[in-house]
């Protein structure tokens, strides 16, 4: 009987990947563990191992061939057909994710969202290149400016963000951590208390709920606790929001949380330029820096200023689509799903203006008003739960300076309020999506068929 | 019941203990080690010692009596007793060695050089204080004199310190990081993931425990398992040494060894000075967990003040030089006082200020 074998997932995030070296040829003979072929992701490398004996009897894919979507055929085998399993050996294969929207492919499209002001040279990075470009580009400008964080150097990035940075910088500027938050980050604060400049990764921002009392109140509250005399140039940055079926613990905003807090900056941006323009001015800002990535963004590409100097200024936003119907905010991942939904509802004849927030703080709460006094109408987008969140911050400030604009209450899309599931398809429930979005702003427009 | 520190704890039951783990700890309780890196110090140095605690020590007694009066707000944790590790430790260390602590901080401002009268302008929340007012007793800070804090929340100073520590490699300066902290602070996690980074790069950091014997109101014994808490470090290859902490002297032979081994690039060490407060916790402490007798027996007999104004006696300084540095030590703590009622208020428009620092971009 013949068995098929599938490109596996390597990552919860993972979509697609290239098949770097098959190990054999049609005819071998495989037993379960024999090692068939090398598969290589923008993460990582990894070897698929047969799960069944048998002989190979067709390998569907070059060698070296990239681009290749999971759950795609590679490989069949002519099983030894000793009892039959009952189940079709199909089954081993990891099935395609069961959610409506496939987690974001890496996008086709590099969407311009350079600033107007810049009309130099651009190309294509993906988010994982812009930032770690934009730390390189600091570390070779300024000497005080040091990463440090789990797997940042030797491993190069649990999600490959830090590529490359060991070779050019050194053991000394780029550190592996023990698996130690609150030591770290606490270490990262009194670093930049004695003037360096440490750029600190978490892993993800879940894991830095054990290091917030270092956040909070040794480097946000310093400076004013000293009357002006210790500030703390520090930049705390990784991927924040929910991945892909990691669950409750491992899929949350911390936007809100950061936020909230007198002290920090804190800037979430959606694409590479942005990424990179921002992480940048980050580490030259004299404040602490909360700088919220995207798992699922990095890898999608965009056009990115290749000039070193070039820097998008924190608390500016971004109109990225002018509209006159209605105004949407979103900030990292949810911008890309509030630009679909402008592209849909303008089919449906509702011009959208879409603003990507970019900071949260400082808000640019200026274009956010000006926007509603032209559109009347506003509905704010983020993936974090709603109970004091983003949204109910920038629906308050809407109303108290735009309260006479408004043709109807603001909408918040958020995601659910409840601890992040596992099943894909509660998670794509929890989860806003891009008809979420539209069904709040037929909300806000008095459409039909909003519900 | 907490041990006075005078006795020597029993020695843990460490017979398993590899030979070299064993080697690393060394128990000087009461004794200067042998082979001391410092001298003794001559009279006139002796003669500062005894006037920088005698500062200390009055300056905490007038900051009570202003907390009585209603002059001083929030929590207040006084030094007395303690002044022995503070001054002893800071005589030794070096111009660009960096000094941070808990909130029982006023006695490490004093000693780092800060100036009396902002120190207790700070206390009085008035404009003249060393954070204008803003950050209070707890929460004070000197650019200058490399104090980085006054640290509220129990243990956070010591990941702080570690990164102090980290930037005097980073930079190459040659300088120390000297982190303070108490017999509470302990058992918090953050400490040991400090011990850790510390060893493990070889880290030029003092770790100096001020085992003061309560952790507010809880005694050690109570609190931490084990006998020794200078023995905390074993596990991470960290040299620890229990320190007679009421008697100068040990304290700035300790600290020189301690620090010796920090500048010869070989890692952290651990100092655990054995010593006692003889006020409450804060100020609102009622200090029902240990007798008046147990307070009074460590104040007669082992008063860190005391003991080196006898030892000068004993070696002939007059009674009189004495005398004049007391004058003039209440002198300036009676200045600083006024001072710091004179101050006034800070103008309300700090409150706005100092939140972030505007367009200064590096």
């Amino acid at each position: 009987m013949s068995i098929t074998i599938t490109m596996p997932a390597l990552s919860p995030t993972m979509t697609e990947g290239k098949l770097a070296k098959w190990f054999v040829k049609i005819g071998d003979a495989v037993s379960p563990g024999d090692v068939i072929a090398e598969i290589e992701t923008d993460k990582a490398t990894m070897e698929v191992e047969a799960l069944d004996d048998g002989i190979i009897t067709a390998l569907n894919v070059a060698e070296g061939a990239e681009g290749i979507a999971v759950g795609t055929v590679i490989a069949a085998l002519d099983g030894e057909d000793d009892d039959a399993p009952e189940s079709p050996p199909e089954a081993k294969a990891p099935p395609p994710p069961a959610t409506k929207e496939a987690p974001p492919q890496p996008a086709p499209q590099p969407t311009p969202s350079v600033a107007v002001e810049y009309d130099g040279e651009v190309a294509p990075l993906t988010i994982r290149e812009a930032l770690r470009d934009a730390m390189a580009e600091e570390m070779r400008r300024d000497d005080r400016v040091f990463l440090m964080g789990e797997e940042v150097a030797e491993y190069q990035g649990a999600y490959k963000v830090s590529q490359g940075l060991l070779d050019e910088f050194g053991a000394k500027r780029v550190i592996d951590t023990p698996i130690t938050e609150m030591g770290f980050t606490g270490l990262g604060v009194g670093a930049a208390f004695a003037e360096l400049r440490p750029i600190i990764e978490f892993m993800t921002f879940n894991f830095a709920m054990q290091a917030i009392d270092q956040i909070i109140n040794s480097a946000a509250k310093t400076l004013y606790m000293s009357g002006g005399q210790m500030g703390c140039p520090i930049v705390f940055r990784g991927p924040n929001g929910a991945a892909a079926r990691v669950g409750a613990q491992h899929s949350q905003c911390y936007a809100s949380w950061y936020a909230h807090c007198p002290g920090l900056k804190v800037v979430a941006p959606w694409s590479a330029a942005d990424a990179k323009g921002l992480l940048k001015s980050a580490i030259r800002d004299p404040n602490p820096v909360i700088f919220l990535e995207n798992e699922v963004l990095y890898g999608q590409s965009f056009d990115v200023p290749t000039d070193p100097d070039w820097l998008v200024p924190i608390g500016k936003a971004n109109i990225l689509r002018t509209g006159s119907d209605v105004t949407i905010t979103a900030f990292s991942i949810m911008v890309g799903k509030a630009m679909q939904a402008a592209e849909q509802l303008a089919e449906q004849g509702i011009s959208a203006e879409v603003i990507d927030l970019r900071s949260l703080r400082p808000l640019d709460m200026e274009t956010i008003i000006a926007s509603v006094q032209k559109t009347n109408r506003f509905v704010s987008c983020e993936e974090g739960f709603p109970f004091a969140g983003i949204g109910a911050e920038l629906s308050a400030q809407v109303l108290e300076a735009a309260f006479d604009w408004l043709d109807a209450p603001p909408v918040r899309v958020a995601g659910a309020d409840v601890p992040m599931p596992y099943a894909a398809n509660l998670e794509a429930l929890a989860l806003p999506q891009v008809e979420t979005i539209i069904t709040a702003v037929h909300e806000v427009t008095y459409q039909k068929g909003g519900e | 019941m907490a041990k006075p520190p005078k006795k020597s704890p029993k020695k843990p039951a460490a017979k398993s203990a590899t030979k070299k783990a064993k080697k690393s700890i060394k128990r000087v309780p009461g004794r200067p080690p042998k082979n001391a890196a410092i001298a003794r110090p001559d009279t006139d140095a002796m003669l500062g010692l005894y006037e920088e605690m005698l500062l200390i020590r009055r300056f905490e007694e007038k900051a009570g009596q202003l907390y009585g009066m209603g002059m001083i707000g929030g929590f207040c944790h006084l030094y007395i007793g303690q002044e022995a590790i503070v001054v002893g430790m800071q005589s030794i260390a070096k111009e660009g060695d960096s000094v941070i602590t808990s909130y029982r901080d006023h006695g490490h401002m004093l000693a780092c050089g800060m100036s009396a009268d902002g120190v207790m302008a700070e206390l009085t929340g008035r404009r003249d204080g060393y954070s204008k007012g803003k950050g209070g007793s707890m929460h004070m800070f000197s650019r200058d004199k490399n104090f980085y804090g006054g640290h509220g929340i129990v243990a956070a100073q010591v990941p702080i310190g570690l990164g102090l520590a980290f930037a005097h490699q980073y930079k190459e300066d040659g300088g120390v990081a000297l982190t303070y902290f108490g017999d509470g602070a302990i058992n918090q996690g953050q400490v040991y993931e400090s011990f850790n980074m510390a060893a493990l790069w070889n880290l030029p950091l003092v770790f100096i425990i001020e085992n003061n014997q309560y952790g507010m109101g809880t005694s050690v014994s109570r609190a931490a398992a084990g006998r020794a808490l200078a023995d905390r470090g074993k596990a991470y290859g960290i040299p620890g040494m229990q320190v007679d902490g009421m008697n100068v002297l040990t304290v700035r032979e300790a600290g020189a060894e301690a620090m010796a081994y920090c500048r010869a690039g070989k890692g952290p060490y651990i100092l655990e000075m054995q010593t006692y407060r003889y006020r409450g916790h804060s100020m609102s402490d009622p200090a029902k967990y240990r007798t008046r007798e147990e307070v009074d027996a460590m104040r007669k007999q082992r008063d860190p003040i005391d003991t080196l104004r006898e030892l000068l006696a004993s070696e002939g300084v007059e009674n009189d030089k004495i005398k004049t540095i007391d004058a003039e030590v209440k002198a300036v703590v009676s200045k600083a006082a006024d001072f710091a009622q004179a101050s006034p208020e800070p103008d309300p428009a700090e409150l706005w200020t100092d939140i972030l620092i505007e367009g200064r971009a590096s």
